[in-house]
């Protein structure tokens, strides 16, 4: 075709002008099946670049291979939203002299948006793009390799970096549209064998739980959401990739039919307990910057009432109409929570990074209601503490901690305790929840941290939160 | 004395391996070490001692058990190792 943008990924890194220094850009919605960073910063590495900084909008067990490239220089800034595995484990350690900016979902969206975050070139990856560089993450051909849904957090590195190059396994005949991500942003069109492995895209955070304890958390929290005042008629709703806040889903659908309930939309994160009450009409629409599993990406790329957001629009804290200021409730997981309401998700009791911010920042903060479900202890590890060992989340954004217990309500929302417990939910003080962890496992003794500073925990709003120091 | 072992790998619990020895000894390996490791070796030491165990080498491999677990575990492999049974009346 004329003006064809496709060429080789070399290519498109010689035209793109990268420099040593710049930043470099990516998007995880492969999650753990991921083959774009590797195979790009393999490429980078080869090509002699150095020092360069990564801001990818999550990475996790794949992005092994980093180390050796942040060991020889090619990598030596990152920006992420969370780290899992040996990478995080050998950053946690200190393996980088300078330390990992972890920003949420919402809070990188906006930083790109408003230049905080100046991303030199972009490389996305995507399951169907033409020869101009419309891309979407939804097959378009019967040769389409890949599916992972809604690009959301990839849009505003289409939109604001100064080069874009997208990775695609499909190459598809012009037009393929509608795209996310649009022609007049792309400069680079790159065919390669394989973006990512659509089959993990559900794995690492996402667990379908059988676990009673799980099922119990699930029912307490249903409750509470049931009987908190936002439970009406309209009312919208997102919730986190725990095996409790997903499960919350199914039996939140039993009382939406009994009380003939609809709510208007499901936000963020999308999963096929969403799709399903989605399509029985219990749910109005579907706003996706993540599709968490195959049965979502695959609603996003049929029905209509399924869209795809960018970051931005989901939760930037500095764009009022972003959708989490019209979200009623959140329901989330957590690693610890505090006796004044902090959270941390990103961040293990053992002092090693093994989490990432996602959204909870963002949703807590702008949610009507925030409700946090979490066991109280895992194996040895307490989830409710007199600190947290990492501030993501601050209390004053937190309503509602549920455990299995007792559930306990921020003192700042005296309302939605009255609420509860008119409806004879039986609520407990959360310094005594962090007592009874504590009689049941000991004090835990201080963990062994240098100071040496890892990690930068942004808020959205741009300031600094909290600093991660390295682990010995 | 001759070795015994008691516990599995399972989270939430320890497996502890007592085998005959001059002194006492522990070698913990634990997923909780830096927060919990000096008080698994204390309830360990401890339990053995109310078995009036002086003389013992221990491994133990630890997945976050709690500590009347931990006391469980290590009795059980001790009456395996001595041949005493102190649940009897």
């Amino acid at each position: 075709m004329r003006n064809s943008k496709v060429v080789t990924l070399e290519e498109a890194i010689r035209r793109s002008g990268l420099k040593d220094g710049m930043t470099i850009s990516f998007h995880h919605h492969f999650r753990g099946g991921d083959k774009v960073v590797n195979m790009v910063v393999d490429k980078l590495a080869e090509m002699g670049f150095k020092n360069l900084h990564l801001a990818a909008s999550s990475l996790s067990d794949v992005h092994a291979p980093l180390i050796e490239h942040i060991k020889n220089g090619v990598i030596t800034r990152i920006s992420t939203s969370g780290l899992r595995g040996t990478l995080a484990d050998a950053i946690s350690h200190g393996l980088m002299d300078e330390p990992v900016f972890f920003r949420s979902h919402g809070g990188r969206g906006s930083a790109i948006a408003t230049g905080e975050l100046k991303i030199d070139v972009a490389f996305l990856g995507a399951s169907a793009c033409d020869e101009l560089g419309n891309a979407c993450g939804v097959p378009r051909s019967e040769n389409a390799k890949s599916i992972c849904g809604s690009l959301g957090y990839a849009l505003p590195d289409a939109r604001y970096a100064s080069h874009v190059v997208v990775l695609t396994d499909d190459l598809v005949a012009y037009p393929n549209l509608p795209a996310g991500i649009r022609a007049a942003d792309v400069e680079s069109v790159v065919v390669v064998d394989s973006v990512g492995d659509s089959s993990k895209i559900s794995a690492g955070a996402i667990r379908d739980s059988k676990n009673p304890r799980d099922i119990l958390l699930a029912k307490s929290a249903a409750k509470v959401v049931i009987n908190s005042g936002y439970f009406q008629d309209g009312f919208s709703i997102q919730t986190g990739t725990g095996g409790a806040s997903l499960a919350v889903v199914k039996y939140i659908r039993e009382e939406m039919i009994n009380r003939g309930i609809k709510a208007s939309f499901a936000l963020g994160g999308i999963t096929a307990h969403m799709v399903k009450l989605h399509e029985e009409g219990l749910i109005g629409r579907l706003i996706d910057v993540q599709s968490f599993d195959k049965v979502a990406a695959e609603s996003i790329g049929k029905d209509p009432s399924h869209v795809e957001v960018s970051s931005v629009e989901y939760a930037s804290g500095q764009h009022t109409g972003s959708a989490t200021h019209a979200l009623d409730i959140v329901i989330l997981s957590a690693l610890e929570v505090d006796t004044n309401f902090n959270v941390n998700v990103l961040v293990g009791s053992d002092g090693v990074i093994r989490g990432a911010i996602g959204g909870h920042q963002d949703t807590a903060a702008d949610s009507a209601l925030s409700i946090i479900v979490c066991p109280l202890l895992r194996g040895r590890i307490p989830c409710v503490v007199p600190k947290v060992t990492t501030l993501i989340t601050p209390g004053k954004s937190v309503d509602v901690v549920v455990t299995e217990y007792g559930i306990a309500v921020n003192p700042a929302r005296p309302e939605v305790a009255e609420k509860l417990r008119a409806a004879g939910l039986k609520l407990v003080d959360i310094k005594d929840l962090a007592a009874k962890a504590e009689s049941v496992i000991g004090k835990p003794d201080a963990l062994p941290f240098g100071d040496k500073v890892v990690g930068v925990v942004m808020n959205r709003d741009g300031s600094v939160l909290d600093k991660i120091y390295n682990i010995k | 004395m001759k070795e015994a072992t008691a516990g599995t790998l399972e989270s939430g619990d320890i497996m502890i391996q007592i085998a005959p020895a001059k002194g006492l000894e522990i070698e913990l390996q634990s997923s909780v070490e830096a927060q919990f490791g000096r008080q698994i070796r204390e309830v360990i030491g401890e339990t053995l001692a109310g078995l009036g165990i002086k003389d013992a080498y221990v491994r133990a491999v630890d997945k976050g058990a709690l500590d009347c677990t931990i006391r469980a575990r290590v009795t059980a492999a001790a009456v395996r190792a001595t041949g005493e049974d102190v649940w009897k009346d």
